[in-house]
């Protein structure tokens, strides 16, 4: 997916594109509003991360002038945490807001659930072996029948599915999948693992476990 | 209503004191005209006597003849007739010369008589213990060959004219005092109705809500417009620095957050790239220090606006349905990353509240059954109508609430027994009850369904 990310915090910008580029994402990183409208008049964008504090203006304005170029969703990052300004960032037409610090985890969750509202879109979607894996609709195709997967077998498979033949540990799968608030043991992925083979028996391709190391997809 | 004028007197009320001015006034000007009713009553009454005792010594002096070288007097029946009309009086009189007396009581003297024949001189004189009013008129009759002054008293007691001039004083008293009280009831109208308008900008700035710091725009009475600019100008002002601290609020939550937020987003990227196992549990005990400051700091913020809109709490026609539905969509994405599944059943529930402090209530139960839920469970959110209660309750189907009781749990800063490493600061209950509370709520905490779980309603009163 592409993101286009408006946030004058140079240091939380860096970590926020490193992590979406980690997970397969495209990022372009605008830290004025400036700039975004640049990105914005060049680039088409799946979805949009707008900090609302910003050095050349108020995020808050420049939701419904980007919504009237493009109509990209937004999920409104901001630092001021309180009740009224939440109520009010929706009223200006943002589709969510997440406040600062954030999990990635569930900004995941949230750009997920906005693009599902919005209605998925095909272009993300992967193809593995036989079967196509669609992360925004949370779906995968195969044989023309279409299952929907649980949200940890969603993100559990997008690790995989954007990461072929690379190993990952349990740890490191557990530090990506779950929030760190989360309360979870290293068996839980164990148990997901199970239920995604199950789910992709016939498409060709498999989760293997590499003894000692972790679980990485191969082609079958 | 006089312990309210006392009363309005003492804190100086503008009314009280208004009343009480006019009350003296109108008391003043009844003991007045009592006064003078009563003094005017009595003089008239006086002179009527004296007229009447005039008229009567007048008319018996004319009687007297001379027959004979001789005074001689046949008293006329009229002179008394006329007395008796004043009342049941006492009458004495005495027709003498200068050296005997002729007819009457022998010793009923004038202290002075009237300085010529025909003159009428009026006294009022002590006589038998009796104090009288006395006419005396004088005539020079002939007594043999040499005229001789005889003078004619006629007194009477006063009785009579002191029984009308008291009836007419007792009369003149009703009437001051109705007319005393009269004056303070329409006092008391004037200063109510000359306070009319000071009264109804009190009432027009009480009614506002906590945030409505517009201008007072009223026609207010010439008098009023200083106050009216004043309060204008401080309202103002005052609006400015609420600005200016929420402003502060907003901007000091940012300085601090946003650092917070780099830090949490660079231990996690070092997180994916570290591979020691005991570098991994640092950086994991730095995300979960930061959850839990940046947890704090939210909830004590959240808890400072609801208390402050809880204390003025300002309402408007909403529908609860429409706030769970609001509140469900919000923390959907979160209860879908543990795959815990949302229900909501509401039917429409119309009422008055302030929708920031309801949504905010339910948020924080929400997200307690998110957090407290197992993956893979679901959550009921239900709003029926109870009675006379609207009733939305939150069930989920995990470790439910141990033994711990509402009240620890509504308690500031007070976590359950039950919670294990899950992150939290202990105020979601504590901001719910008292957004419940300042619409007149409460909370409610049971077992959930077989005694499994957990269910918090919230209960608030149907219109
Ligand atoms: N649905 C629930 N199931 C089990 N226990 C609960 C539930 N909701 C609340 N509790 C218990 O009540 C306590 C108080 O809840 P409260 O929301 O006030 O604090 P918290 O969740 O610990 O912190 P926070 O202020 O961050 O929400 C919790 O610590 C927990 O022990
Ligand atoms: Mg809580």
């Amino acid at each position: 997916m592409r993101f286009l990310l408006v946030e004058d915090n140079r240091e939380l910008a860096e970590a926020v594109v490193a992590r979406l580029s980690l997970d397969g994402h495209a990022v372009d990183h605008a830290a004025t509003l400036g700039e975004a409208r640049d990105w914005l008049s060049v680039a088409e964008y799946d979805l949009m991360l707008l900090d609302v504090m910003l050095p050349d203006g108020d995020g808050r304005h420049f939701l419904s002038e980007s919504r009237m170029r493009q109509n990209v969703p937004v999920i409104v990052l901001t630092a001021r945490a309180q009740v009224s300004d939440r109520v009010d960032t929706l009223d200006l037409g943002a589709d969510d807001y997440l406040t600062k610090p954030f999990d990635f985890t569930e900004l995941e969750a949230r750009c997920r659930a906005v693009l599902r509202r919005r209605g998925g879109l095909a272009r993300n979607d992967i193809p593995l072996g036989r079967a196509v894996f669609a992360p925004a609709a949370g779906t995968l195709t195969l044989d023309g029948e279409v299952h929907p997967l649980r949200n940890r077998e969603i993100r559990l498979l997008e690790v995989f599915a954007r990461n072929p033949e690379q190993i990952f540990s349990k740890s490191q799968l557990l530090d990506r999948l779950f929030s760190q608030a989360a309360d979870v043991s290293e068996n839980a992925i164990e148990v997901y693992v199970g239920r995604l083979r199950r789910r992709l028996s016939g498409a060709g391709v498999q989760i293997e476990t590499v003894r000692g190391m972790g679980y990485r997809m191969t082609a079958e | 209503m006089i312990r309210e004028v006392l009363s309005g007197l003492r804190r100086g009320s503008i009314g009280g004191r208004l009343t009480v001015l006019l009350a003296t006034i109108a008391a003043l000007l009844s003991l007045l005209s009592w006064g003078m009713v009563t003094s005017f009553a009595r003089e008239a009454a006086g002179r009527t006597q004296d007229n009447v005792l005039a008229a009567s010594a007048t008319s018996i002096a004319e009687a007297l003849r001379s027959e004979q070288g001789e005074i001689r007097l046949e008293l006329p029946y009229s002179a008394f007739a006329m007395l008796g009309a004043i009342g049941e009086d006492r009458v004495f009189y005495r027709v003498a010369t200068e050296s005997e007396t002729l007819t009457g009581y022998d010793d009923l003297v004038v202290p002075e008589l009237p300085a010529a024949p025909g003159v009428v001189a009026t006294d009022t004189l002590t006589y038998r213990g009796l104090t009288l009013r006395s006419a005396t008129v004088t005539r020079r009759v002939l007594s043999g060959q040499t005229p001789v002054l005889v003078s004619v008293t006629v007194a009477q007691t006063r009785s009579g004219i002191d029984a009308i001039t008291a009836g007419l004083s007792r009369t003149a008293a009703l009437l001051s005092v109705a007319f005393f009280l009269l004056a303070v009831a329409l006092g008391a109208f004037a200063a109510h109705s000359s306070l009319k308008p000071l009264n109804e900008i009190a009432q027009a700035v009480g009614r506002r809500g906590p945030a409505d710091l517009r201008p007072v725009r009223r026609d207010a009475p010439r008098e009023l417009e200083p106050l009216l600019t004043a309060l204008n100008r401080l309202m103002e002002r005052l609006g400015q620095s609420i600005r200016r601290s929420e402003e502060f609020i907003a901007e000091a939550a940012h300085r601090v957050r946003t650092p917070l937020a780099t830090v949490r987003a660079q231990a996690e990227i070092a997180l994916h790239s570290v591979e020691e196992e005991s570098q991994k549990q640092t950086l994991r005990r730095v995300i979960r220090a930061v959850d839990e400051s940046s947890r704090s700091a939210g909830q004590l913020l959240d808890h400072a606006t609801v208390s402050f809109r809880a204390d003025a709490l300002s309402t408007q026609e909403l529908d609860l349905a429409e706030i769970a539905g609001r509140v469900v969509m919000g923390l959907s994405p979160t209860a879908e990353m543990k795959d815990i599944e949302l229900r909501l059943s509401a039917i429409p529930a119309p009422m008055r509240g302030d929708p920031l402090l309801l949504e905010n209530a339910l948020r924080n139960v929400l997200d307690n059954a998110v957090k407290y839920s197992p993956a893979e469970s679901a959550i009921d959110v239900t709003l029926v109508e109870d009675g006379r209660n609207y009733r939305l309750s939150v069930c989920d189907e995990g470790r439910g609430f141990g033994n711990d009781t509402l009240a620890e749990l509504t308690e500031r800063f007070r976590r359950g027994s039950n919670v294990s490493n899950i992150i939290g600061s202990g105020l979601g209950l504590t901001i719910a009850e008292e957004a419940l509370n300042a619409h007149g709520g409460r909370l409610e905490l049971s077992p959930g369904k077989g005694g499994k779980g957990a269910c918090v309603s919230l209960i608030l009163s149907a219109p």
